[in-house]
Formats: C-alpha cells, sequence, structure tokens
C-alpha cells in the first residue's frame, strides 16, 4: 500500500470521527425536540434536517460551499471573527460529512427517544430531580442504543460520503481527500486498479467493524439491564 | 400537614370542579373510574396544570392561576406512588430508593433514613435486583420505598394495589398501614374500593362526574358511597375469645357481633366493615335463625335506586346500611324512625 493511500485511510477515519463526535450533541438535542418538543415551526426543523437525505449530495455540497466558502456569508464572517475556515480543509470535510450524516442519526436517537415511557419522566419529576438530571439520568441512558445506532450510521454515512465532500472541499491528497475520493481518483488512472482495490478491501473492513461493534456494544447494554 | 384543593378543570367533555381540604392521616379520594379521581391527584402533583384554581399545601401556595403561580412538580416534595409503578428500568432496586436522594438536601426536614424504610417495606433482600425480575407486589413497595426517601411532605398514591391480584394486595395494604402509622406522612390516596378506603382512610372525598359530592370522616362518609360493594364501617373492640366454637366476639356502639376467631388480643381496636347487601331486615327480634349477628335499630333514611333501595340504620348512633329490594322496602313498609332488626350475614374486619 502506497503512502497515499495510507494518507487516505487515516483522513477518512479522522474526518468521520471528528463528524461524528461533533454532531452528535446536536443530534442529541435535535431530536429530542422533535421527540418531545411541541413548538411553532416544529415541521420546518424536521424538513430541514431531512434536506441532505433526500437532496442530490453535489447540491448540499455546493449549497455548503456557497455559504460556507471564503467568500460566502457564514463563512467570510467565521474566517473574520474567529479565524475558522471550512472552505477545502479536512473541517470542512468532515462538515460536509457531519451535514451529510445528521438525519440519519436525529432519525435513530430519536425514535429510541420516542419509545421512552415519558411516565418514567414524569416520576423522576416527582422525587425532585430537575428537567436537565431527568434528560440526564433518565431519558439518555433509556435512549443509549439509539444514540449508538445513530453514531455508527453518521460515522458509516461519513467514512462513504463523496458528493457533497467533493464538491465543498474538493479532492487534495492528503487535506480533503478520503477514500471514496482517492478510490475515484485511482479508477481514473490508468493501473489504479489495484490501488483501488486495496481501498475498497479496507473500505468494507472499517465498515463492518463499525456494525459488529456497534451491534456488541448495543448487546451489552442489554445485557446489563437484563442481568439481575 | 394541611391540603387545600379548589380547581377547575377541563379535559375535552370531561369538566372537573374539586373543593376540598384534606386532614392529616390518610384522605381517601373515592369515586367510580372516570370521576376525575387522577386528573385531581395530577394536578395536586404538579403532572397537570389546572385551568382555574388554587392549590395550597401548609399555606404554600403551589398553583394560583389568578396569581399566575404554578410550582413544577420537582420543587413541590409530593411524593406520588402511581398504579403502575414506574421503576426505572436502568436502575437496579437500591439505586431507585436513592434517586430522590440528591434533591432532599437543604429543605429543612431530617433526610429519610434508608435501612429504616427498606425495613419498613421489606424490601431488604431485593436491593440489587433489576426492578423487571421484581413481582408486581414487590414493585409497589419498592415505588413506596423510592417516594417515601424522596422525603415528600406529601404522598400521593393513584391506586396503588389496582392492577394487583387479590393475593397482592393483601401483601401490600399492611405496608401502606405501616407508613400510615410510623412514617408519619400524610397520604392522599386514590381508590375505587371501598374495602381499602375503610382500612385506610381517616378522612374520605367522594368524587361523582368530576364534582366533589361529599367530604368527611370515614365512618360518616362511607355509607354514602355510590358503590355496588357499597357497605358500612363500625369501630369495634375485640371482648372475648370463645375457644370451643372458634368465635371472637367484639364490642360496637351497635351491640356485639361474633366472628371468626380473631388472633387479636382482648381490647384490640378493629374495624368491621359490612357490605349493604350482606344485610336483611326484620320487623321482629328473628327466632331460629342461623346468623349470629342480629342488630337492633331505627331506619334513618331510605335511598331507592331503581329496583333496589339503600336503607340507612342508625343502631345506637353506629351508621349501618342495608341494600334491599324495593320490593322489600314496600312489604316492610319501612320508613325513617321504624324500628328494625338488622340480620348481618356476614362481616369482613381489619386491625385498626
Amino acid at each position: 500500500m502506497t503512502a497515499e493511500e495510507w494518507t487516505a485511510v487515516r483522513l477518512s477515519l479522522l474526518v468521520a470521527v471528528t463528524a461524528t463526535a461533533a454532531s452528535l450533541p446536536f443530534g442529541i438535542a435535535v431530536a429530542w425536540l422533535l421527540a418531545r418538543g411541541r413548538f411553532w415551526g416544529k415541521s420546518l426543523v424536521d424538513t430541514l434536517v431531512h434536506l441532505p437525505l433526500i437532496l442530490p449530495p453535489v447540491v448540499t455540497g455546493y449549497l455548503l460551499l456557497i455559504l460556507l466558502g471564503k467568500r460566502g456569508p457564514i463563512g467570510e464572517f467565521l474566517n473574520d471573527a474567529f479565524g475558522i475556515v471550512f472552505a477545502f480543509r479536512w473541517t470542512g470535510a468532515a462538515l460536509a460529512c457531519a451535514v451529510m450524516g445528521f438525519p440519519l442519526m436525529v432519525r435513530a436517537i430519536r425514535l429510541s427517544i420516542e419509545a421512552i415511557d415519558t411516565r418514567l419522566e414524569s416520576a423522576a419529576g416527582t422525587l425532585g430531580a430537575h428537567p436537565l438530571f431527568v434528560f440526564a439520568t433518565i431519558t439518555l441512558p433509556l435512549s443509549l442504543p439509539g444514540v449508538i445506532a445513530g453514531a455508527i450510521l453518521c460515522f458509516a454515512k461519513s467514512m462513504g460520503e463523496f458528493g457533497a465532500t467533493i464538491t465543498f472541499v474538493s479532492n487534495i491528497p492528503g487535506e480533503t481527500q478520503t477514500l471514496p475520493s482517492a478510490i475515484y481518483t485511482l479508477t481514473q488512472v490508468p493501473g489504479g486498479d489495484s490501488g483501488a482495490l486495496r481501498l475498497t478491501a479496507i473500505s468494507v473492513v472499517i465498515s463492518m467493524t463499525a456494525l459488529l461493534g456497534s451491534e456488541l456494544l448495543a448487546r451489552s447494554i442489554g445485557a446489563r439491564r437484563v442481568a439481575t | 400537614m394541611s391540603l387545600d384543593v379548589d380547581i377547575e378543570h377541563s379535559h375535552g367533555a370531561f369538566h372537573l370542579s374539586a373543593r376540598f381540604v384534606s386532614e392529616p392521616g390518610v384522605t381517601a379520594l373515592f369515586g367510580r373510574s372516570g370521576s376525575g379521581k387522577t386528573t385531581l391527584v395530577n394536578i395536586v402533583g404538579g403532572l397537570i396544570r389546572p385551568d382555574r384554581g388554587r392549590v395550597t399545601v401548609d399555606g404554600q401556595v403551589l398553583v394560583d392561576t389568578e396569581r399566575r403561580l404554578f410550582v413544577p412538580k420537582h420543587r413541590r416534595r409530593i411524593g406520588y406512588v402511581f398504579q403502575d409503578s414506574r421503576l426505572f428500568p436502568h436502575l437496579s432496586v437500591r439505586q431507585n430508593l436513592l434517586y430522590g436522594r440528591w434533591f432532599t438536601r437543604g429543605n429543612g426536614g431530617e433526610v429519610a433514613d434508608f435501612d429504616a424504610v427498606v425495613e419498613l417495606l421489606g424490601i431488604s433482600a431485593l436491593l440489587d435486583r433489576r426492578p423487571e425480575s421484581l413481582s408486581g407486589g414487590e414493585k409497589q413497595r419498592v415505588a413506596l420505598g423510592r417516594a417515601l426517601l424522596a422525603h415528600p411532605r406529601l404522598l400521593l398514591m393513584d391506586e396503588p394495589l389496582a392492577s394487583l391480584d387479590e393475593a397482592r394486595r393483601a401483601e401490600i395494604l399492611p405496608y401502606i398501614e405501616r407508613l400510615r402509622d410510623k412514617a408519619g406522612v400524610p397520604i392522599l390516596y386514590v381508590s375505587h374500593s371501598v374495602a381499602e378506603v375503610a382500612r385506610l382512610a381517616t378522612t374520605v372525598v367522594i368524587l361523582a362526574d368530576g364534582k366533589v359530592t361529599a367530604v368527611g370522616s370515614v365512618l360518616d362518609i362511607l355509607p354514602l358511597a355510590d358503590a355496588s360493594d357499597a357497605g358500612s364501617v363500625l369501630d369495634a373492640v375485640v371482648a372475648r375469645h370463645d375457644e370451643s366454637f372458634q368465635l371472637t366476639t367484639l364490642a360496637s356502639a351497635a351491640g356485639e357481633l361474633q366472628v371468626p376467631r380473631l388472633s387479636a388480643p382482648h381490647g384490640t381496636s378493629v374495624r368491621a366493615y359490612i357490605r349493604a347487601r350482606d344485610v336483611m331486615l326484620s320487623l321482629q327480634p328473628p327466632q331460629e335463625i342461623s346468623a349470629l349477628n342480629v342488630l337492633a335499630g331505627k331506619v334513618a333514611q331510605i335511598t331507592p335506586s331503581g329496583a333496589q333501595a339503600d336503607v340507612r340504620l342508625d343502631c345506637n348512633g353506629a351508621v349501618l346500611t342495608a341494600r334491599l329490594t324495593a320490593k322489600s322496602v314496600q312489604r316492610l313498609a319501612l320508613a325513617p324512625g321504624r324500628p328494625v332488626y338488622a340480620v348481618i350475614k356476614s362481616v369482613s374486619f381489619e386491625r385498626s
């Protein structure tokens, strides 16, 4: 395996882990709002969250470029105010992946929060627990299987994200060239087949490991709960 | 402790309008299902915000819609034992019991002693188990302990025995009695069972179709209860035992009652519960009859309902209710003031 291929693998893992970890708190918050909140414009929020799922990824990437590019309204502000730049950086790739994985993550977490009996939460309230404490000690632990499933889905989506990433941050080796971009590049050059196959194999192994890991985690949580 | 409720609340077509003041001890909210008992308790506990009115506990206003005041449930210090125990499934019994401990500090009261509560409810063997491995009766005992350990100033119980079978009920009732007698926490107890109310309550609030129809002491109010197992409560004392026939004689204001041998010693106070349909009336002192218990009294009031009528008797100050057919009432020409003899077919009783 070439150094360039290794770089792509490492970068992909970094991007996927960052995208998942950074979006998880927001994912839980939005899932909770959609599951339990009663507010004006809820269906609008729901639609916005799901938009990346139904839009062509290239369109999502292009919208990110317009908004968060160096001259985009948000991108320019972030650069001026905090020195944060997303365009053509690995952080931009992570952002694109997070946006694409967000609907999957929110869906899984929302379903598991909706499955929790709200009467348990009101019981905790009558014992003196503040709503935030109830969330941390009752809602979150009980929705943990959904949170794990959501995180794994987001991670897997990030590992495979191509369209939005390449449109937003391009395909720069060592900076924004993730596994799918690297495989795509290799298939475009003569003699790149063996490299593409190696990366494909790695991609399969990583995805399967993630899935297996989540299964084991979910099972151990289930076992802990049944244990007497 | 005093609880002062005066609220109105509408939910769909159902309208609840309730006003009562409760005394220390156990106050029973009694009524048929759908009479608004649970809604009322949820309003006291802060789970429902009433449309209009006030709720006050010990002078502290919890709800006052006029002043736009609403104390959220986690700041009320009102414990709640639900019909479905609602134990936290991801926590052990011990963790469930200790859940409220984080919030009891700094409220001035003594922290309820964990060991004492575990002992009181007989749950020490369950502490490391998970809720789903407990029986229904065990779950309710843990739920009682969990509510108690949050150190509430008032305990709400919404039909805590309704989801249990007869044997489990008999298992839990003594624990609730011990709670009432030893823990000293006032209890608002929702039930549609006359037997439970007779056994536990000091004060009874009767709800019908969202309205309070009667409030008062259990001895005065229960005979008025409109229920299929309506009956009357007699306070009595164990007078003597008859070993040869295995009988116990109870002395009450209405007269002596003979019941199957009780294990209680002489002088023990017991509360006898006599169902209205277990009472027959006779104009003459009945002779050569198998029933052991015959009490003399006067007809106080007759409440007809369809083909039946509930006849309230005044037996030397004690109230006894008999459920007769309308035909019998006419045949015996029963009317207030008429002396009669009540033949009691069976007595159920609880120690009080």
